[in-house]
């Protein structure tokens, strides 16, 4: 789920004929397929054949458990403010870099991949040196009766943190190879802002957002690291999803604990298929997503 | 657009369910009193609603103890913390000054309701032939043990393997030649005691496991006697792990009465029942003896006698610059 997006549109100008022997070509696509198998495909279906090992009573009972439930609330919670957040965030700032000349973009550009080269637990504990008892902030806070860190706003914070570069880093190549023209011939006929961005920009990034969206919630629901830094790991009250798996798994509760991943791997699932969805339909037609749709 | 207004509309209904209901405790806890405290904090509720028909929800937090003492410090909201040693809540009534540093004086037995020791678990048939703890520096012997920096239990094992050095072979700096040898049979170093417990047990790395009494009876317990024993060494420490409740926490929360209840009820006979039935050593002496005959026989060294206080033990081994960092650099 971390993985940093590949380019939308494969380059499909000069193939170069295949000059190996069918014997290397079979061997080498073996080899890519007994790897797949090994570290992808085993390991995903043991999650589900450990989670269902036991039938499904104790499955469903494993995930509807109030710490579970809670935990699921938490995790759909973060990621339902992470994500409008970054969505309105990353079409910002693509929009700026794409279509604009500024001082500081390059800056801008450097800070938005920030997270990404970032350590997750580092994240985290900027977090708590800022607003911890013990941090900047800390007292003020605290005289105040606010809690950011060890409470839902902290784990949320981390999520934002680790999931900015997501969208905008899907929509800044995209647009850029746009370019502004059809931008710039919207505002020579006359239309405002807005008009440009909903009826001209958007409909041209549709298919890219999506994409961004889909790979930001699912880091968002996904996020160990940073989250575990500002948890506290109160049962019940804040863990997230994947904090929850290793708690069970820490307690011997290992059916339950691979109930939990699985739905997690489900997720996991949910999000290739869209996104192969919606690459095929970036591929098809990319330049057809008019005003109408 | 649907994405907005699905996101604001969950939003909305989660963060609504999520409202806090009646009195609830935090317990900010150590690694190996997972199973303890749920039973006990199950018992305590019912105790609490029978005397002050009031409902009382605990909610726990586990970890490393270092690591949960930092977190305390850091703001975590603890109503009580019970933590691995007393060196710990120092730290919290130190750096934080949640709790008077005298805290220790405000429950029997130094606020130790219940006692446990360090001893070795290793795998069926004791295929290594470890009797003791100078079978731990023998050259292949791959040992398991937490990093006394933020594990508590760590911390005993250290100070119990550092003292059988001692006493084994006359003086200090033998002693740390001794630990600084069996460190270097340790493969890794988990945060906390529960996460040595799965890199020993679960993944099956290492010959043996310097592990909590408790944890490791109830490793055995939960996943079968055919796999482990448990090998009691010559000497060992008297493991106290310690109890309090946070002040200004408490006095901020409104959860005084309920949470001075709370550490009371373990030192009642229920509590150290439960205590006894998850293999801590009760205090209680009745209670002690009754549960007698599931614990080895073990000599028990007090950190007081053999490092003075676990002020000193702490400056000394596990500071920065203290032996554990000498030994570890190499």
């Amino acid at each position: 789920m971390t993985a940093i997006a590949p380019p939308l549109s494969v380059p499909s100008g000069h193939v170069r004929p295949v000059e190996e022997s069918a014997w290397v070509r079979r061997s080498l696509t073996g080899l890519a397929l007994a790897f797949l198998t090994l570290f992808l495909f085993v390991p995903l279906i043991s999650v589900f054949y450990e989670a269902l090992r036991k039938g499904w009573d104790v499955y469903i009972a494993a995930i509807t458990e109030p710490d579970a439930v809670s935990a699921i609330q938490l995790t759909l919670t973060a990621a339902a403010i992470a994500v409008p957040l970054n969505l309105v965030f990353g079409v910002a700032a693509a929009w700026a870099v794409a279509k604009f000349e500024f001082r500081g973009k390059n800056l801008l550009v450097t800070l938005i991949d920030l997270p990404f080269s970032v350590s997750p637990v580092v994240s985290g504990l900027i977090y708590v040196l800022i607003f911890g008892l013990q941090g900047w902030l800390g007292p003020w806070l605290e005289e105040h009766d606010i809690k950011i860190i060890f409470a839902v706003p902290g784990i949320v914070l981390a999520t934002l943190f680790v999931t900015v570069p997501f969208i905008a880093r899907e929509l800044i190549p995209l647009m850029q190879s746009q370019g502004a023209e059809e931008e710039e011939a919207a505002v020579v006929l006359g239309a405002n802002g807005w008009q440009i961005f909903f009826r001209v920009t958007l409909p041209n990034i549709k298919w890219g957002l999506l994409y961004g969206v889909i790979l930001c919630n699912a880091r968002a629901m996904g996020e160990f690291g940073a989250v575990s830094v500002v948890s506290g790991h109160i049962r019940g009250s804040t863990n997230t999803l994947p904090l929850h798996v290793e708690i069970l798994y820490n307690e011997y509760n290992f059916t339950a604990a691979f109930a939990v991943a699985s739905l997690l791997a489900l997720l996991a699932l949910v999000t290739l298929a869209l996104k192969t969805i919606v690459e095929s339909k970036t591929r098809e037609k990319p330049e057809t997503a008019g005003i109408q749709e | 657009m649907k994405t907005w207004i699905t996101t604001s509309l969950a939003t909305i209904l989660l963060v609504g369910g999520n409202a806090w209901g009646d009195k609830t405790l935090l317990n900010v806890s150590y690694d190996p009193t997972r199973e303890l405290y749920q039973q006990f904090n199950s018992a305590f509720a019912k105790h609490w609603e029978g005397k002050t028909g009031e409902k009382v929800a605990v909610k726990q937090s586990h970890g490393g103890s270092g690591k949960q003492a930092r977190s305390v410090i850091d703001g975590l909201d603890a109503d009580v913390v019970t933590l691995a040693l007393a060196k710990d809540i120092d730290e919290i009534a130190e750096k934080a000054r949640l709790l008077p540093t005298e805290w220790q004086k405000h429950l029997p037995h130094n606020s130790t309701p219940y006692t446990s020791t360090i001893i070795l678990l290793v795998r069926k048939g004791n295929p290594r032939n470890i009797k003791d703890w100078d079978d731990l520096v023998k050259p292949g012997v791959a040992v398991i043990t937490p990093n006394p920096k933020t594990s508590g239990g760590a911390r005993w094992n250290y100070l119990a393997a550092w003292e059988y050095g001692k006493r084994t072979y006359g003086d200090d700096a033998r002693a740390k030649e001794f630990v600084a040898k069996l460190y270097r049979n340790v493969p890794v170093l988990d945060s906390g005691a529960r996460g040595s417990t799965t890199t020993f047990v679960e993944r099956g790395i290492g010959d043996v496991f310097i592990s909590w009494e408790n944890e490791a009876f109830l490793a055995i317990r939960e996943l079968g006697p055919d796999k482990f024993e448990i090998v009691a060494p010559s000497i060992s420490i008297l493991a106290e792990p310690s109890v309090a409740v946070v002040d200004k926490v408490v006095d901020k929360k409104g959860t005084r009465p309920v949470a001075e209840a709370y550490l009371q009820y373990l030192y009642s006979d229920t509590g150290q029942e439960i205590a006894a039935k998850n293999f801590y050593r009760p205090t209680n002496a009745a209670i002690a003896a009754k549960y007698a005959s599931q614990f080895p026989d073990i000599k028990l060294f007090k950190i007081d006698d053999a490092f003075g206080s676990w002020k000193n033990a702490h400056k000394l081994h596990f500071a920065d610059g203290g032996t554990f960092d000498q030994i570890y650099q190499k």
